[in-house]
């Protein structure tokens, strides 16, 4: 569907060198990388808004390199979603259809159909300006919807949601995909959002591919240190769900929200758990005593592992609450976390 | 109530000084003349066809920075490309060099002895001692101040806005007049007031390449020079006051902008 070619691009900063990529049509395909690695400006060129310095660009089998971004049929969502502040958000939406000829009625039935599948009827006559980052984004998805473009590219969608929206918006991505014929592209910098989301996708560090291939993949078997590195998230774990909990061997961890699947992975972030000596009464809903079994110095941070059975948890903390507690290697310890902190994939 | 200090007293003091300095001319000037002086002067033939012929320049000069400097402003502000310093650099001369300078350039490209004056010759276009001469000598002076205001309006757009535009299909053309457009008009809007009231207060420059036809700063250094300075004053409050209209309107479009971002 998607090819580049031995894409080559210098733009200030950012340079890409020698991308090739293969991507399959109706693929959910994940670009992922460290912030700065240039995943944008990738994104931008496939749309026609970069200029490649050399090698070729394909939408389903035809050299697209030359063409203008109006003759592509690729819509592209930005991470701040650049509405136009001046256009409500059915006029954002509408936007496309002043370009491409077709029935009037047609398009505002599309327009109708897309209000609703992003849930937005109520915000129809409401500006930019006046919306919530999570209605702006919906705005934003619709937009880029309306022309069915052939690829659809996603820069960084999830970043700037909290938590809570993250999961529904997730949601509305799967959906999305099952209900569109467009190749979507994703960029990401979280591979745990990736793993959640992606089919296959590829590792991009310093304008390079690193890697490509299934999520699984990656995960299982990075074949640089520099793909184990981006996607060695910490405090990622197998596990089997059961009603509202996740059986992690002799653990149960509480997720406080129910899940069909029976398999899946939970994954916390460090600086999510927070360390104790003593047992708190709070309001968090899991609690495990282990044993210290290492500390690494991060510069302000120090990386606390922990053992609790089988299981390595790893914590951040402060140097202060690090001399506070009398954190050392083999002490006992109680660690904590909110049901709210466990992403699910 | 807290004990005001050396520092608040001090500029206190330097504002206030500043603000009669300018004020305190002006409205002498502008009360000295009797209302007789002035229904006299709007009156004459003379003073109302230089404030017209200023208005009326200017205003062209205005609208001739809009269409030529629209494109520089908007190249400038998003494109990057060799010598873009050198580009401002020269679009900022006008400002920086005094205005019988700029009088004396223009006459000695547009005279007889230049092949560019020749040019315009044979093609029948007279610049010294003409209207063309003033609007010419307008746009000089002017165009600096409306590229400036529409590149701020530019840069405040995000380019973003532009590309996201072109990908649901709309050619450069269409995202200007549909995004970029709309987003800017305010800026433009105010740079084109800018540039009228520069163009209006000119004389320098214009004194020297057309003092016929008169407009109206040479009307009133004409008056001054002949009958004195009682003679001068009613013209001049009327292109004060004309001149005060245009920045009035001007602030109230920014203050405007600014609430609604």
């Amino acid at each position: 569907m998607i090819t580049l070619e031995n894409l080559h691009i210098e733009l200030g900063e950012f340079n890409l060198h020698n991308i090739d990529l293969h991507i399959e049509e109706n693929d959910f395909f994940m670009l992922m990388g460290p912030s700065g690695a240039g995943k944008t400006v990738l994104l931008e060129a496939i749309a026609g808004l970069v200029t490649p310095q050399q090698g070729r660009i394909k939408v389903a089998g035809k050299d697209i390199t030359a063409l203008p971004p109006e003759q592509r049929g690729i819509s592209i969502v930005y991470q701040d979603y650049a509405l136009f502040p001046h256009l409500n958000v059915a006029d954002n939406i509408r936007y496309g259809l002043h370009f491409h000829r077709r029935d009037k009625q047609v398009g505002e039935l599309r327009l109708r159909e897309l209000l609703e599948l992003f849930d937005l009827q109520q915000l129809e006559k409401r500006y930019p300006g006046t919306l919530s980052g999570g209605e702006q984004q919906r705005v934003a998805m619709a937009r880029a919807m309306i022309i069915n473009p052939q690829v659809l590219l996603l820069d960084e969608p999830l970043s700037a949601l909290d938590p809570r929206l993250r999961e529904e918006f997730r949601l509305i991505l799967k959906q999305l995909q099952q209900n569109t014929t467009a190749t979507i592209l994703m960029v990401t910098h979280d591979f745990a959002e990736a793993l959640a989301l992606g089919g296959r996708g590829a590792v991009i560090h310093q304008g390079r591919v690193e890697q490509v291939g299934t999520m699984e993949d990656l995960f299982q078997r990075p074949q640089s240190t520099l793909v184990a590195d981006f996607v060695g998230m910490k405090n990622l774990f197998a596990v089997r769900l059961q009603n509202e909990t996740a059986d992690l061997g002799p653990l149960h961890i509480q997720l406080g929200r129910h899940f069909d699947e029976s398999r899946g992975y939970i994954a916390i972030r460090p600086e999510d758990i927070v360390l104790s000596t003593t047992q708190l009464q709070s309001s968090m809903r899991n609690s495990f005593r282990g044993a210290i079994s290492q500390i690494i110095s991060q510069g302000f941070y120090y990386e606390v592992h922990i053992a609790v059975g089988e299981t390595n948890f790893c914590a951040l903390v402060t140097k202060g609450a690090l001399l506070e507690m009398e954190l050392a290697e083999g002490k006992e310890i109680y660690l904590f976390f909110k049901s709210t902190a466990i992403h699910i994939f | 109530m807290r004990h005001k200090d050396f520092f608040f007293w001090g500029t206190l003091a330097c504002a206030a000084t500043v603000v009669a300095f300018i004020t305190l001319p002006l409205v002498q000037m502008l009360s000295a003349p009797s209302f007789e002086a002035l229904s006299d002067a709007i009156l004459d033939k003379d003073v109302l066809n230089s404030i017209v012929l200023s208005l009326s320049a200017a205003s062209l000069a205005a609208l001739i920075s809009f269409i030529l400097g629209t494109p520089l402003a908007y190249l400038l502000s998003r494109r990057e490309f060799r010598g873009k310093r050198l580009v401002e650099g020269i679009i900022d001369l006008p400002i920086i060099i005094p205005h019988p300078v700029v009088g004396i350039a223009i006459l000695s490209v547009t005279g007889r002895n230049h092949w560019f004056g020749q040019f315009l010759t044979d093609f029948g276009i007279r610049i010294m001692g003409s209207v063309t001469g003033i609007v010419t000598v307008m746009v000089f002076v002017a165009i600096p101040f409306y590229i400036k205001a529409a590149k701020e309006g530019f840069d405040a757009i995000s380019p973003r806005l532009e590309n996201v535009s072109r990908s649901l299909g709309a050619s450069m053309f269409s995202t200007f007049f549909r995004i970029t457009f709309p987003l800017a008009w305010r800026s433009m809007l105010a740079g084109i007031i800018m540039a009228c009231a520069r163009a209006i207060s000119e004389f320098g420059a214009i004194v020297i390449v057309a003092y016929h036809p008169m407009i109206a700063p040479v009307m009133i250094y004409e008056r001054f020079e002949s009958y004195g300075l009682k003679y001068s004053q009613p013209v001049a409050v009327w292109l004060i006051a004309i001149c005060l209209i245009l920045f009035l309107l001007l602030r109230i479009l920014t203050t405007r902008q600014k609430k609604n971002v």
